[in-house]
């Protein structure tokens, strides 16, 4: 017979692991070599970047032709990508038609876009970092815009000193204790306001030329603002709400109406990289929102009619193509509009990138809303929390975590989404790219035209790819079950 | 320590009312004529085989589920479709769930003050220590600033009873609090059970922890087909079953 009994006195002790799993040849040797099929396959693609690599390399860089003046000094045996078309048309790629003297104002925005998004998107950007970033940049701005220098000859003093004032108040809000919110906020809440009468100048809003219209604001400002002061004190959530959002509303108005007094410019001036930006960052910010009011409304299953609506909005645009949004918005919407209302060429276009991409932007998040589980709707039931505590605090953080790659991804294909425009007439960045390789001076340059816009593209979708990545792991907290 | 708990008063306030309660989950009738009245300081134990509606008959007292016929009254409150008060029965009556049901997403100390702060608009300051006094009531208060996914089964549990306690509920609801948890997991959770059974408070649980249903309840109930079959005094009840069903129930789950 077997003796069955063992008993272990001392365990066994923690051994480092063997040499090939650890250290560049363990890491090759999964990673690349891990069986004879995957050998093959390193080797073709080593191949592979052997063929185009160098190729590439050399048409970009080695050969290439950097002073041309025109496709005239391209024109020679073995000469590579011609790239002083690009230096000269630069401008065209980045502004369109905007005039030369107003390229400040879309530099500002995005200026600002830059300074405020870095501080919201990013977490660990130390304080000192942004506060001299925002700092240095209010400085400069400052020297630019009082020495007259360059383009901002323009400038008058009064936008100077506006511009100044909140260029300073953020810059204050960066020391502040909590600069993450306060830059979320004014890209919210001010941002869009101010980036508007930058890029098209004041919006003319009639009911304010009026006696009776200016005394409507007025009291919407004083009606709204003591409101929202009493409410507050009286701690009455929906009181203060209301009141905060007619001062706000009438603060909106009138400043729209003034619009750091600049000149108009156009909107069929807008092209280039620009255009594309304002396409997407306006359709990207209206679809998160929106695409999870959606979302929510497609759930709510106590409130029939704003389910039924929900899904047919949602049904509606994804079974349609974008082009057939953009057309319908240039050419079908005049029938259905009274006489004499007309909307702006790239408002339409707006209107539609933005409908479309929330309609996929819904169902991303529906995705992440059917994968939280029960449970924590009903642990955040069971300690009181209202619907709309619950969405935000428990759900929604949830949810959209899980979806950030969908969303990125609807983001992205949206950002690219845009050259669709061109289409309607509107000179995005791909339309540009293509018109310009007409000018006689540059004729057959497509080369360099579309490899610069791909760079361009690139840079921005592979951009918003890697926050992503950033994003996911910030959030991750430990492992599920 | 056992005896203490069993010792405790119990009041002659009504805490909990059920009357006539029924329930159906669309044709299926799960709860039949439900009547229970739970006095404050009470500790109940309710068991029975699964699919019985113990689960789902604790979840109407704090309205996760809906009921279709009879009354609930907690603290005097009924319990209708009237958000108000259902907002208000919950703030008063704690949950703790077979799988904590933690939110993943915060820490421990999060966890737990995310309803005063939100809720019952506790200051944030007050609310930490709260939930500090909590944590170290539930012996972890080292894991307040981890994540939950990087705890035991049984820490989790715990910080879900801290969660609880948390927002000062009047009455506790356990639903199968151990049934998720390992062999050796499962005593910490009960230690911390039957320590607050002992500060008096409310308790109902759906267990089949038959030595704590010993130890701290005053009172067992037998569920069965959705009805209360069966209800006694611990002893008279595991000692002395009068309905067949109880008998066979107890022979099977005490016979290991």
């Amino acid at each position: 017979m077997t003796d069955l009994s063992f008993n272990r006195t001392e365990y066994h002790e923690d051994l480092p692991p063997p040499a090939s799993e650890v250290g560049i040849f363990g890491w090759l040797r999964h990673n690349f070599f891990s069986t004879w099929y995957n050998s093959i396959g390193t080797v073709a693609v080593l191949y592979l970047f052997y063929l185009v690599v160098p190729g590439l390399i050399d048409w970009t860089l080695i050969s290439a032709v950097w002073d041309s003046k025109s496709n005239q000094d391209c024109r020679f045996e073995g000469a590579g990508a011609c790239w002083g078309f690009i230096d000269a048309r630069f401008n065209l790629f980045f502004y369109g038609f905007y005039d030369i003297e107003n390229y400040w104002r879309p530099s500002l925005v995005g200026l600002l876009l830059l300074f405020l998004a870095v501080p919201t998107l990013f977490e660990q950007v130390p304080k000192k970092i942004a506060g001299g970033m925002f700092a240095l940049f209010t400085l400069g701005w400052a020297v630019w815009a009082l020495a007259g220098l360059g383009q901002v000859a323009s400038l008058n003093l009064q936008v100077t000193i506006g511009i100044l004032v909140f260029l300073g108040a953020v810059t204050a809000g960066i020391f502040l204790k909590t600069p993450r919110s306060v830059c979320a906020l004014a890209i919210v809440g001010v941002f869009p306001w101010v980036s508007v009468s930058l890029l098209y100048g004041p919006l003319n809003v009639a009911s304010l030329s009026s006696g009776i219209g200016i005394a409507v604001y007025a009291a919407m400002l004083i009606g709204g603002g003591a409101l929202a002061y009493w409410s507050t004190k009286r701690r009455d959530a929906l009181g203060s709400f209301v009141g905060y959002l007619l001062a706000y509303s009438a603060v909106v108005i009138i400043y729209m109406n003034w619009g750091f007094g600049l000149t108009n410019q156009a909107t069929s001036s807008f092209g280039g990289l620009m255009l594309t930006l304002v396409l997407s960052t306006v359709a990207i910010g209206v679809s998160l929102p929106l695409g999870i009011m959606l979302a929510l409304g497609r759930r709510a299953d106590s409130m029939p009619a704003v389910q039924m609506l929900c899904i047919g909005f949602i049904e509606l645009v994804r079974a349609v193509p974008l082009i057939t949004i953009l057309f319908m918005a240039q050419f079908m919407l005049p029938l259905f509009l009274p006489e004499g209302v007309n909307f702006d060429n790239v408002v339409r276009a707006l209107v539609g990138v933005s409908m479309f991409a929330s309609a996929y932007m819904a169902e991303v998040v529906r995705g992440g809303l059917q994968a939280i589980p029960k449970g924590q709707f009903e642990a955040a039931d069971s300690l009181g929390l209202n619907f709309f505590l619950k969405t935000r605090l428990i759900i929604m953080p949830q949810a959209l975590k899980i979806v950030i790659p969908g969303i990125v991804s609807t983001f992205i294909g949206l950002f690219k989404d845009t050259s669709l425009v061109s289409i309607i007439g509107l000179m995005d960045l791909l339309l540009i790219a293509k018109s310009s390789v007409t000018d006689a001076k540059w004729l057959g340059l497509e080369h360099e035209a579309y490899f610069f816009i791909a760079l361009i593209y690139f840079v921005f979708c592979f951009g918003m790819s890697r926050y992503s990545i950033y994003l996911e792991r910030k959030l991750h907290t430990g492992h599920k079950r | 320590m056992a005896n203490s708990a069993k010792d405790l008063k119990v009041s002659d306030e009504v805490a909990i009312e059920i009357s006539g309660m029924h329930k159906w989950y669309g044709d299926f009738h799960v709860l039949k004529d439900i009547n229970l009245t739970v006095q404050r300081g009470e500790r109940i134990v309710v068991c029975g085989p699964s699919g019985s509606g113990k689960s789902t008959m604790i979840r109407c007292i704090n309205r996760l589920e809906e009921h279709q016929r009879g009354n609930i009254l907690v603290d005097n409150i009924e319990l209708t479709n009237d958000l108000k008060n259902i907002d208000a029965v919950r703030m008063e009556v704690g949950m703790v769930f077979q799988h904590f049901n933690l939110f993943p997403h915060l820490t421990v100390l999060e966890n737990c003050t995310l309803a005063p702060i939100w809720v019952r608009k506790v200051p944030k300051k007050e609310a930490i220590e709260a939930a500090m006094t909590y944590l170290e009531r539930v012996k972890i208060p080292e894991q307040a600033h981890k994540y939950p996914g990087q705890l035991s089964g049984g820490q989790q549990q715990r910080v879900a009873i801290a969660r609880s306690l948390c927002m000062n509920p009047r009455i506790m609801l356990f639903d199968e609090p151990t049934s998720a948890l390992d062999p050796e997991m499962i005593s910490e959770v009960l230690d911390t059970m039957i320590d607050l059974a002992q500060s008096g408070m409310t308790m109902i649980c759906v267990t089949h922890e038959m030595g704590f249903a010993r130890k701290v309840a005053n009172r067992v109930i037998f569920m069965d087909g959705g009805e209360i079959i069966e209800q006694n005094e611990p002893e008279e009840f595991f000692n002395n079953p009068q309905n067949e069903r109880t008998k066979m129930f107890l022979s099977q789950i005490l016979n290991h």
